[in-house]
């Protein structure tokens, strides 16, 4: 079973549906009890890193998280809220990854939104992906890249577009909104 | 680098795709979601949904839809028409939306674009403005162009960005529909004005019109509609040309 960590930011329904197209189970919850059990769990989220992340220690989820030793797949938020710091309302990140999450500086479009490809991937989630390849991304902020990134992107800076420790991993972009190239990171995940 | 983005947008009524589909080996070009999931194997970026049907009654329907859509669909989506408040987005994002978009409801009551993107972050907050060429310069134009509002374009623009908008659909009234190119001036011109992605809409009739948009405009995506819903233009085949003419599409 594929726990999806519930809590209070969006497009949980849309990593929901991507997994079950590629013919797994999963289940949306918040309870400590389902993500210890399940196999693999994937931590979502669009939204304000402030907001979540004090909802999730009201919830007692950011320990649940630390503690977790099966595969976790961070999207989006979710690889921010893995790292050590984030400007975004100046909050302190779960602290898996050793870098820092920052505001893109405006000099070009903010968001970057849209599809970019890679600088270089380097990991089990990228298995038959290329550096032309494109996913998709819709962020302000990025986390810098440090010794957990496992692929890069370029969009006013070089960025972590993925970022690995242990059992953690995460992609700055949806790989459920990423078509065909999104499948296949997501089932690489899903195939650990 | 990051792409420039090329967008169909469908029209829809009653649940069904309005405009006249002739589309490719479709079993029923009606069904939104057949004639969504053939733009993504052409290629496309991105889809715009926009309910056009008339009574609210009707339109509660929607969210089955867009769940529907949700579930067959891999890339992300956007969907508008007839959102007046925070509690009609909700019900759309829950369904699986990724951005909505709102208008005449934004001209109307501009904090509405603010309750959004506090709500659901400003990602998914895509204003659209219609605009159109008038003695006093370029306008926003509601209800498809037909009522003038007081407002100016570019001030509008930057007013929906700062109240929290995470996009633009820019559409030129005097040019939509009438397939001879995006109005380049105005696009520019918003899109310099702004620092959140703009998308330009209105007027594309050929693949050399979306690449006089990507050069001369500082716009991140092309919307249009029926190009895409007859044939006309396949998405393959533009973005090939776009390729050759070294604007980088996916």
């Amino acid at each position: 079973m594929i726990a999806i960590v519930e809590y209070n930011a969006g497009n949980i329904m849309s990593v929901r549906n991507a997994v079950n197209r590629l013919g797994y189970e999963c289940m949306i919850t918040g309870n400590r009890t389902d993500l210890l059990a399940a196999d693999k769990v994937i931590f979502p989220g669009v939204g304000e890193a402030g907001s979540a992340m004090k909802y999730l220690k009201e919830k007692g989820l950011d320990e649940t998280l630390r503690s977790l030793n099966k595969p976790i797949l961070g999207i989006c938020l979710g690889l921010q809220l893995l790292c050590r710091y984030n400007e975004e309302s100046g909050t302190e990140g779960l602290g898996i990854f050793s870098s820092d999450v920052k505001l893109f500086p405006p000099v070009d479009k903010i968001p970057h939104m849209g599809w970019n490809n890679f600088l270089s991937v380097n990991s089990e989630l990228f298995k038959g992906i290329s550096l032309n390849d494109d996913v998709y991304y819709v962020h302000s902020y990025y986390a810098e890249i440090s010794a957990c990134t496992t692929a890069t992107c370029d969009y006013i800076v070089p960025f972590s577009a993925a970022m690995k420790k242990d059992n953690f991993f995460a992609t700055q972009f949806h790989p459920e909104k990423s078509a065909g190239v999104g499948e296949k990171i997501l089932r690489n995940f899903l195939e650990l | 680098m990051l792409k420039r983005r090329i967008i169909p947008c469908l029209d829809i009524k009653d649940g069904r795709t309005v405009k006249g589909v002739n589309f490719v080996n479709l079993v029923d070009a009606g069904d939104p979601v057949e004639l969504a999931k053939a733009y993504v194997e052409q290629g496309a970026d991105e889809l715009v949904f926009l309910d056009i049907t008339a009574t609210i009654e009707k339109r509660k329907a929607l969210a089955g839809l867009v769940e529907r859509i949700a579930a067959e669909i891999n890339i992300p989506f956007t969907v508008g028409g007839g959102i007046n408040s925070v509690d009609d987005v909700a019900v759309l994002i829950k369904a699986g939306a990724d951005k909505i978009t709102i208008n005449s409801s934004a001209v109307k009551r501009p904090e509405l674009i603010a309750e959004i993107a506090a709500q659901f972050g400003s990602q998914c907050v895509v204003v659209a403005i219609d605009t159109k060429h008038t003695n006093d310069g370029w306008k926003v134009f509601v209800n498809g162009g037909r009522v003038p509002t007081p407002f100016k374009t570019v001030p509008w623009a930057r007013k929906v960005e700062e109240l929290g908008a995470g996009e633009i659909l820019l559409t030129s009234m005097n040019t939509d529909g009438t397939k001879s190119g995006f109005s380049l001036d105005i696009t520019a011109e918003v899109s310099r004005s702004v620092n959140i992605p703009v998308i330009a809409s209105g007027g594309a009739g050929t693949v050399q019109h979306f690449r006089d948009v990507f050069y001369n405009t500082g716009c991140s995506a092309a919307l249009a509609a029926s190009i895409f819903h007859f044939g006309e233009i396949d998405i393959r085949d533009l973005k090939k040309y776009l390729k050759e003419e070294n604007i980088a599409v996916r």
